[in-house]
């Protein structure tokens, strides 16, 4: 079991206030994403529901229990941290095997917990080795490892990949993901990559400023996002804004159009523009049009777009994946 | 052409550093040299070649106790290392680990007393072991020689402290471990390499140093650096002598620290370089 709730979760160091006031319901066996810019308060949300920090005012509580005072052991939770604060003095077998150590579990039975995690994360070649004779992909295992064998109510992970090159933070990521699928446990999972949000959560949390910008799916978050933060967060390349005349046209003080969702033509369409730099990626082409009325604009073609640097396009946005904002950033119905 | 450059800077500095390491050593080298030599080979002038003569070391023995100075500076040394720890681990670790507004500057008033000139409390202190009996005795030089290196030890031991990840503390007491056997399994395993290196250097401190040892004690307590001090006397001077007890003297903790170089200079340069 693992369904956590905050409410009315606050927390300032002196006169700066971090986190002003968060109600959040986390679901048994949900994969939950925390997701914003750096400063936005998502690390600090999950030190406090670790219990690492104390909340200033409000409640949190796992399974029904209120944990607020609990210190971090007893809250029934494990966490992987991005340095991955493995113990550098300690074998992989003893990293793994610490908890269960402090939680005075028998010898037999930790030896076999541990060969069990071991077994699950490739790591029985190496229970011998010290934390600082492996690659940062196999201490990231390690660190995993040290949590699962708790069999705690949810993980906790503050921004585990980002210590990782980008090809091992792909392959990590789906073996989190499927982790995940394993274990049916509650993970919460703190990143500033929204490309992590999108393929690993069920559900994924905006935070800008300590606010909640907005809780949904990642396909919700995608096709209706709720303001205009969360428009400009969410997805990438990053959706395209305009304002003034444009937006006037769609009764909108801004419009939003994402650049997979904007088609380009050198004979004719809404908005006139100059071909500038191309992104060749292979599978996509994304190019960045310098337009008369929304300023530079990226467009996402898909295969190899064959039109040349300075080139007169226009481009035209599909008319129901078009998003407008009113005066106050919030999304028009 | 870059790679001609860069070998002609190597030799240039490696040959550079030799020279200034010989300049360093030098001293030391005459000293073990005239050590050597007959009293009037050694003041006759500079002279690399000594006649060889084993006398004066044979003559500190014999005539002077020269096992009473090597036991009390081992006991100085060793005891105001252990001391000084005892107050600077728990200070130092508290000030790492929970630091305050003032932290700051108590590290800086700790070390401005090193600034302070010695002699600037000979004449207070004196008095004070003099009424309370505790000139000429180990205990005495004890608590002075821990007083003296404590700034330097507490400094070491935080910068050592500071260097432990808090995350790996946060990860223990994730892991369920209590504030105790977070000490134990965790920070002290941790901490030891640092506590070591600050360990031989305040043995070495302690044992070279001679202001207060030379000042403080007569015949009872006086350390080595004491006893080489000696050998210039109102009878006169005996280079000779004196180089030969100043051998033996820095012999044990030129030995130890030959041996524990490599924990030296980590200690030395910690966070500094890595």
């Amino acid at each position: 079991m693992g369904q956590i709730t905050l409410t009315k979760v606050n927390k300032t160091f002196g006169s700066t206030v971090v986190i002003p006031e968060i109600d959040l319901e986390i679901e048994d066996g949900e994969f939950v994403v925390f997701v914003g810019p750096s400063g936005c308060g998502k690390s600090t949300l999950l030190r406090l529901i670790a219990g690492l920090e104390d909340t200033t005012s409000g409640t949190i509580s796992i399974d029904g229990k209120d944990v607020t005072g609990l210190p971090p052991a007893r809250r029934g939770l494990a966490m992987v941290f991005q340095s991955y604060a493995l113990y550098p003095h300690m074998s992989v077998y003893n990293n793994i095997a610490f908890p269960l150590k402090m939680a005075k579990t028998d010898k037999a039975e930790i030896d076999r917990k541990v060969r069990a995690a071991a077994e699950t994360l490739n790591l029985t070649a190496y229970l011998e080795r010290r934390p600082g004779q492996l690659s940062g992909g196999q201490r990231q295992r390690v660190a995993i490892g040290r949590a699962i064998v708790r069999q705690p109510s949810a993980f906790l992970f503050d921004e585990p990949l980002s210590n990782l090159d980008a090809a091992l933070r792909g392959t990590m990521r789906l073996e989190i993901s499927e982790l995940h699928q394993k274990l049916a446990t509650t993970m919460i999972y703190v990143t500033h990559d929204q490309v992590e949000a999108m393929t690993m959560a069920d559900k994924i949390v905006v935070l800008n400023a300590g606010n909640i910008e907005q809780v949904g799916s990642p396909l919700e978050l995608y096709r209706s996002p709720r303001n205009l933060f969360v428009a400009g967060f969410i997805g990438s390349p990053k959706m395209n804004f305009l304002t003034g005349a444009a937006a006037e046209k769609h009764d909108a003080t801004t419009i939003g159009i994402r650049p997979e969702h904007l088609a380009i033509s050198t004979q004719g369409g809404e908005w006139k523009g100059k071909v500038g730099v191309a992104e060749h990626l292979g599978s996509d082409t994304y190019l960045h049009v310098h337009t008369d009325e929304g300023g530079l604009m990226t467009v996402r073609t898909t295969g190899e777009a064959g039109l040349d640097t300075g080139q007169d396009v226009w481009l035209s946005p599909t008319p129901e994946r078009l998003h407008r904002f009113g005066g106050d950033g919030l999304a028009l119905a | 052409m870059a790679r001609a450059v860069t070998t002609r800077r190597k030799t240039i500095a490696t040959a550079a550093a030799w020279l200034i390491a010989f300049v360093i050593f030098f001293p030391i080298l005459y000293t073990v040299i005239t050590s050597f030599k007959t009293e009037p080979e050694a003041i006759a002038g500079i002279s690399l070649v000594p006649s060889g003569t084993f006398e004066n070391y044979v003559e500190v023995q014999t005539q002077r106790d020269y096992f009473r100075p090597f036991m009390n500076s081992v006991i100085m040394a060793v005891g105001s290392t252990i001391l000084a720890l005892i107050v600077a681990v728990p200070a130092a670790w508290s000030m790492a680990f929970s630091p305050t507004k003032r932290t700051k500057d108590i590290l800086m008033w700790m070390l401005s007393t090193k600034m302070m000139p010695a002699v600037g409390v000979l004449v207070p202190l004196y008095l004070i072991f003099r009424d309370t009996g505790l000139l000429d005795t180990r205990l005495g030089l004890t608590i002075v020689l821990t007083l003296v290196n404590l700034p330097i030890v507490v400094w070491m031991l935080y910068t050592y402290f500071r260097e432990i990840p808090g995350e790996i503390l946060e990860a223990a007491r994730m892991d369920g471990a209590s504030l105790w056997n977070e000490i134990v399994y965790v920070l002290t395993p941790m901490a030891v390499p640092g506590i070591a290196s600050t360990m031989l250097l305040n043995i070495i401190l302690a044992w070279n140093e001679s202001f207060w040892t030379i000042r403080l004690t007569a015949a009872q307590a006086a350390p080595l650096t004491a006893f080489i001090a000696s050998f210039s006397s109102p009878q006169g001077l005996f280079w000779a002598k004196l180089s030969a007890a100043s051998t033996l003297a820095i012999a044990p903790i030129l030995i130890m620290g030959w041996f524990s170089q490599k924990q030296l200079v980590r200690g030395l340069t910690f966070g500094a370089v890595k």
